[in-house]
């Protein structure tokens, strides 16, 4: 089997894959980083959204074999160098931007996407951009939040619902 | 999924001869066929990336014309197009979710011609032509019914020119849980005339909405299809919306386009 290797966090990585291997497999199972949750596995739900190239694509939804010399960010990769939380990490906990927490990988990484396009996103963009990613909790309203506050917002001024 | 083998050639000459063998299939963003094969309802044997040819990647002005490479994402049509072509680039913007639009290309929704798909209705509704390895096809005999084009097997769609018209807009009813559209229209306003077509209504797939097309070639506003509507019967009928229902949308859909554009 071909080897691929990408920059995984910063840190080569190389792993042995068949032609089906999705980079969800590749990331989870093959070089071990489980931070990526698989939610629905068709492409409908975005908790495995990760960062290609910065771009944030679904990891269930596109080939390892695609994607040699990728550089790919997955939540594991968000955390500050001295291994404390991100401002997007830590406005999720600091507005329980989760509940049972198997999207937040996904969440988390749409936001730094969104907000690496645009730094201070209104509310309705936010919701806007984050329309690929679904919390089955249905904790939207603290998600929002936690983007308002990751941006340096007021979190307190949604609109009511 | 089925396993299968997996090739990524650079140049479109090499695509070509890949797929030349009857098993091989392109693979362009893969936001519809990874799906589909993992729900085994297509199991090439071989796959062919198109993601690393340049010369099927970018936007690119020519005159009145913007041309798109074939495995160039939505979202980069999104935002390279927007000076351009606004109406395209708007259109390109609405396409599934940011994740879906990184990876998903204009050559796979035209060639795929998914019924309630965006793209094939800017193309059929600019009159864009379709540049394959081979040929060059007009849209208008492009789209054949649902799922259907006028692509020989292992013919490749290398781009996409569209005549940029004066004013054009898209309007989306959006099917929320799909992400695509329930119905949509795309309006464009030429010096020669109005051309709008329409998407996700029909049971043949895009098409263009003549009588409208009539209507505001010799007034271009909203009101002048208020009167018009398009028959039911052969429009698509789900649990989303009734036949009737799309016929509907069909002209409202062409009205807020029109307002959109003025």
């Amino acid at each position: 089997m071909p080897k691929v290797m990408m920059k995984v966090n910063g840190a080569e990585a190389a792993a042995e894959v068949e032609g089906r291997t999705l980079l969800s497999t590749y990331l989870r199972d093959l070089i071990g980083l489980t931070g990526t949750h698989v939610g629905c596995d068709t492409s409908q739900c975005g908790a495995c959204v990760v960062l290609v190239d910065g771009q944030p694509v679904k990891s269930c939804t596109a080939f390892a074999a695609d994607l040699e010399g990728a550089e790919v960010t997955t939540v594991e990769g968000m955390t500050n160098p001295d291994g404390s939380l991100s401002v997007i990490q830590q406005a999720f906990q600091d507005y329980h931007g989760l509940q049972c927490g198997f999207c937040t990988p996904g969440m988390v990484m749409s936001t730094a996407a969104l907000l690496a396009e645009n730094p201070k996103p209104s509310e309705e963009e936010i919701r806007h951009y984050l329309e690929g990613n679904i919390c089955r909790c249905t904790g939207y309203q603290n998600i929002v939040r936690a983007v308002m506050a990751a941006s340096g917002q007021d979190a307190g001024a949604l609109a009511a619902e | 999924m089925h396993n299968f083998e997996f090739v990524k050639p650079s140049s479109v000459a090499d695509a070509v001869a890949a797929l030349a063998n009857g098993e091989a299939q392109p693979l362009s963003g893969g936001q519809t066929l990874i799906p589909s094969m993992k729900a085994r309802l297509n199991a090439p044997e071989v796959l062919v990336s198109l993601t690393g040819i340049a010369e099927m990647q970018g936007v690119s002005r020519d005159g009145g014309a913007l041309e798109i490479g074939a495995a160039t994402p939505h979202a980069t049509v999104a935002r390279e197009a927007a000076s351009h072509f606004p109406g395209l680039a708007g259109l390109a913007g609405q396409i599934g979710d940011p994740a879906v639009r990184a990876r998903g290309t204009i050559g796979g929704s035209i060639a795929n011609n998914d019924p309630s798909a965006c793209y094939p209705a800017a193309a059929l509704g600019t009159g864009a032509t379709i540049v394959t390895d081979r040929r060059e096809i007009a849209a208008d005999d492009f789209f054949q019914g649902m799922f259907t084009t006028a692509l020989d097997e292992g013919e490749l769609i290398t781009k996409v020119r569209f005549p940029i018209p004066g004013a054009s807009a898209y309007a989306k009813f959006l099917q929320p849980a799909s992400r695509f559209a329930l119905t949509g229209v795309f309006v464009a306003k030429y010096a020669s005339g109005v051309r709008v077509a329409v998407t996700g209504a029909s049971e043949d797939g895009v098409f263009r909405w003549a009588e409208a097309e009539a209507a505001l070639s010799s007034n271009f506003d909203a009101e002048a299809v208020a009167g018009l509507s398009v028959p039911a019967n052969g429009m698509i009928s789900d649990l989303h919306g009734t036949s009737e229902y799309r016929a509907h949308l069909v002209r409202v859909m062409t009205q807020r386009a029109v307002r959109a554009a003025s």
